[in-house]
């Protein structure tokens, strides 16, 4: 039961963010400094993550694909596939709810209880609006991001493989070039505008809606990056039905 | 003027307000004091339209607040100024930010009429030497004077203050009291201050409201409440020894 309340009082806040917007100058300043706090401070992180990722994809794969008639240029379409379809758009989101959401839901959920969302509303500000759009709009630049994991992730990839002398640069470039259907990349940015979308919702919800304390704003954090990371988990398996099934 | 009349609020099966009416002048500092949990806050946070009353209502100047449009209430809100317990003061602008934060939401003034504005408020409450400051780099004391700059720089007619002086030493707790009361009376405000500091009650208590148990106990001003012989309100007030004292010495010198 408190499970449908808390899915009911999630459309509610949705709905009000856009509602009342503040004037456009503020948000425009607001949206570049969450651009810059949660795409650009979240840049390093994605990049190093991708790159170790992809090394240790194409080391497995290579160590795994050992009998001699299966041709070396699969290394580099595995490596492209896994990365592609599942690594950068959901186990980097995986990661960004724990970076991303915690901050959301900390910096949100201390903002209510030292009362700084009551001051707000007490003005006549939507809260809401102020607080989550421009979140939101920051976090729409998120399949950027996701595109860069792709990119540093395969070249993490390539120079493993290539540099660990398991295959050569032409047999992984075949790999990935081979059997390259375009639609699997608009799927794997739909997933990542949806995990976008969940990343910048969930933990301004959690933080919005907090009670308590400093101690609850921590219980808080870690609800939040439970929660986002189960429905991005469950989005995951309900796009990939409805695009690739 | 604020008018409220008879309102109730409960939340749950708790009911915290039980039918309370009263009248808040303009130009005159009016406390609610009561013990914690006699409803003080949810009464508060009913005046500057956070909660909505189950019954009853309450007017500013005339306007019943459930009677209002959206756009109405908003405008309303814009009339008010409200000073929090912590003072709410946002973390990530400086001490000139917070201030003009409500200049730039609603406001079409220039820069240079906004940054006037600012400079004469933060003048008014002997503050204009932490401009560039953030809050965590003041003083309790500053932070509630920039809550206070904040509170009166759109010219609000409706002055809120949530224990304006908790947490405050002694004279500085005198400080805000005096500031908040030269304020109302210079800009013609009605204010209502939200506190358990007796202090604050002795110095500015124009008008005072006694809650217990979400009921108004007594209603009457700080010359009132020494003669006072409403025991809730006694015991309450004169719950420390040293306002026993003042309290007797104040009744043998009547005599």
């Amino acid at each position: 039961m408190s499970y449908l309340a808390s899915i009911g009082s999630y459309a509610i806040m949705v709905k009000e963010v856009f509602k009342k917007p503040v004037k456009w100058r503020i948000m425009k300043s607001l949206i570049l400094k969450e651009i810059d706090e949660l795409m650009f401070g979240s840049l390093g992180i994605i990049i190093f993550i991708s790159f170790f990722i992809g090394a240790v994809v194409t080391i497995q794969t290579a160590l795994n694909l050992t009998n001699p008639i299966i041709p070396k240029y699969l290394i580099g379409f595995t490596t492209r596939q896994s990365l592609i379809l599942e690594f950068s758009p959901t186990f980097v989101s995986i990661i960004m709810a724990g970076k991303v959401g915690s901050y959301i839901t900390s910096s949100i959920g201390t903002m209510r209880v030292t009362e700084q969302i009551d001051a707000l509303e007490v003005m006549g500000v939507n809260a809401l609006n102020y607080l989550v759009f421009p979140k939101i709009v920051a976090m729409l630049l998120y399949p950027f991001a996701i595109a860069i994991s792709m990119y540093v992730g395969i070249l993490g990839g390539w120079i493993a493989g290539v540099f660990g002398g398991f295959l050569t640069s032409a047999e992984f470039t075949e790999g990935l070039q081979i059997d390259f259907i375009p639609y699997q990349v608009f799927y794997a940015f739909v997933k990542t505008l949806v995990f976008a979308w969940v990343l910048a919702t969930v933990p301004s919800y959690h933080g919005f809606y907090m009670k308590g304390g400093a101690l609850e704003v921590g219980k808080a954090s870690t609800t939040a990056f439970v929660w986002t990371s189960v429905v991005i988990i469950i989005m995951n398996y309900i796009l990939t039905q409805l695009l690739l099934g | 003027m604020i008018e409220v009349n008879d309102i109730h609020k409960s939340f749950g099966d708790t009911q915290v307000l039980k039918g309370i009416s009263t009248t808040f002048k303009k130009g005159k500092t009016n406390l609610i004091i009561g013990q914690s949990g006699s409803g003080k806050t949810v009464f508060l946070k009913c005046l500057l339209g956070l909660f909505s009353p189950e019954q009853g209502s309450i007017s500013y100047d005339g306007r019943d607040y459930s009677n209002l449009s959206g756009d109405e209430r908003r405008d309303l809100r814009q009339e008010m100024g409200m000073v929090f317990q912590g003072s709410a003061l946002f973390d990530s602008m400086t001490v000139e930010g917070n201030v003009r934060f409500p200049l730039d939401m609603f406001t079409k003034k220039s820069k240079s009429e906004k940054q006037d504005r600012v400079d004469f408020v933060l003048k008014r409450v002997n503050l204009t030497e932490a401009y560039d400051r953030f809050p965590s780099e003041i003083s309790g004391g500053m932070q509630k004077r920039v809550a206070i700059a904040r509170a009166i720089v759109m010219n609000p007619k409706y002055l809120f203050c949530d224990e304006p002086n908790s947490g405050l030493d002694p004279k500085t707790a005198t400080l805000i009291d005096n500031l908040i009361q030269e304020i109302t009376e210079e800009y013609d405000i009605t204010t209502v201050i939200n506190t358990h500091d007796m202090n604050s009650v002795m110095e500015i208590g124009e008008k005072i409201i006694f809650l217990k148990d979400g009921i108004k106990e007594w209603e009457g001003t700080k010359h009132e409440i020494f003669k006072t012989d409403n025991e809730a309100v006694t015991s309450f007030v004169y719950s420390s020894e040293l306002f026993e004292k003042v309290r007797q010495m104040y009744v043998e010198e009547r005599n």
